[in-house]
């Protein structure tokens, strides 16, 4: 397990020294969501009506953004190989890698978007299930992109790919995701919605690492 | 302890090597030597476990290779620097080692450093330093991490006099220890002894 937590203070420690990649996604998502409601206008209604929606579609465009370098600059200098060489299971290795990820790109939009949603006239619980949803949300993010970002290591114009590659399997964590904040605002139950994406979070924390792990191994042969 | 055999090879369609089968006992070291595109690093990265063999099989104190008591007793320096330009060398060597298990104090990885000739240079990012002095960097790591098996792959490129001297005796000491050493270079290396494997 301690290889484990090195790795996520390697990369965070990587992330502090050069902070701008990591404010790219964040502003990105900031800017994005903050560019529906200027252009629309002031209207309450709609805004509240696409507010789950535009707030989801802005954290899986952010997450996507800081994803081809996820496992870029450890393959470019060599340090990749030295980590499937390690004694300490790559799985391990990767999983530390993916919660940085997560720490960095996830965890921000997190606390930004009840910032962000009071843009859209949302109340405060439908702010507090939106933040849930996305607490919820972008682990699995992070955890499918990560699968995506190691299958297009190496390959020329990945970026594209991965977007192709990794968009329609966001797609399950759009639909509970949103759809937990307009059951609430609709005065449903949002149990269902929550657990299911909770339910997938647990499964892509099992298998995707492993996933990672795999597809890795075979772009450094 | 180290017994490869029938080791075979190819990129597309060309066949690099075919039937290579060497052993290594403790103290030995084996220097792979051949022509430029021969399959050198090919060779090297087969004998690690990073790229499968098409045939062939790689034995390690009596355990089929790749395993994880063989990567334990593993040290693999290739082509790339392997560092983070971003961090000191004293982070890298501690990340490094915390990343394979290993504890590693922060005077132990400074007289590591030291020795490797980069003292006044821990606390610098390595982006600053030359390309010798990186691989220096790296170079410490042989001495931070226990193995018994050095796989070196041209490491000696890029070092000044000094440092060729300084991986010389590192690797003799290392043998001297009981461990094993398998080299490729075009030059003649400063270690003693050797048996030679021509791709």
């Amino acid at each position: 397990m301690n290889a484990f937590f090195a790795t996520v203070r390697r990369d965070l420690l990587l992330a502090m020294r050069r902070k701008s990649e990591v404010l790219t996604a964040v502003f990105f998502f900031v800017i994005v969501t903050s560019l529906f409601p200027l252009g629309i206008g002031p209207e309450p209604v709609l805004l509240k009506k696409i507010a789950p929606g535009i707030l989801w579609v802005a954290a899986l465009l952010a997450t996507l953004l800081g994803l081809p370098r996820l496992f870029a600059a450890d393959h470019v200098d060599g340090t990749l190989e030295q980590m499937a060489l390690s004694p300490s299971p790559l799985g391990l290795l990767v999983a530390g890698k993916i919660l940085a990820h997560w720490l960095l790109c996830g965890l921000p939009l997190v606390l930004l978007a009840p910032v962000l949603g009071l843009q859209f006239d949302l109340d405060a619980s439908a702010l507090g299930i939106l933040t849930l949803a996305l607490l919820l949300g972008t682990p699995l993010l992070s955890l499918i992109g990560a699968i995506g970002a190691a299958l297009t290591l190496g390959v020329r114009g990945g970026g594209v790919l991965l977007a192709l590659l990794v968009l329609p399997l966001y797609i399950p964590a759009l639909i509970f995701g949103a759809g937990a904040v307009e059951a609430h605002i609709a005065g449903l139950d949002v149990g269902g919605h929550l657990s299911l994406l909770a339910a997938m979070l647990v499964l892509a924390a099992f298998f995707a690492p492993w996933a990672t792990t795999a597809a890795l191994r075979i772009a450094l042969e | 302890m180290l017994n490869v055999s029938g080791l075979a090879c190819s990129r597309g369609e060309r066949r690099l090597f075919v039937d290579v089968g060497f052993s290594l006992a403790a103290g030995e070291w084996l220097h792979v030597q051949g022509d430029n595109g021969s399959g050198k690093t090919s060779m090297m990265r087969l004998l690690v476990g990073l790229s499968p063999a098409d045939a062939g099989a790689i034995f390690w104190r009596g355990e089929r290779a790749p395993s994880v008591e063989f990567r334990r007793d593993l040290i693999y320096l290739g082509h790339h620097a392997a560092v983070k330009e971003d961090l000191t060398p004293l982070e890298n060597l501690r990340l490094a080692a915390a990343l394979d298990g290993v504890a590693l104090d922060e005077r132990g990885a400074l007289a590591a450093l030291i020795r490797l000739g980069l003292r006044g240079r821990e606390e610098l990012p390595v982006r600053v330093l030359s390309a010798g002095q990186k691989r220096r960097v790296l170079l410490a790591r042989l001495l931070t991490r226990p193995a018994d098996l050095w796989v070196l792959d041209e490491a000696f490129n890029a070092l000044d006099v000094a440092a060729v001297k300084l991986l010389g005796d590192l690797i003799a000491e290392h043998l001297a220890a009981g461990g094993m050493a398998i080299l490729t270079s075009h030059q003649p290396l400063p270690v003693p002894g050797g048996k030679a494997l021509v791709l």
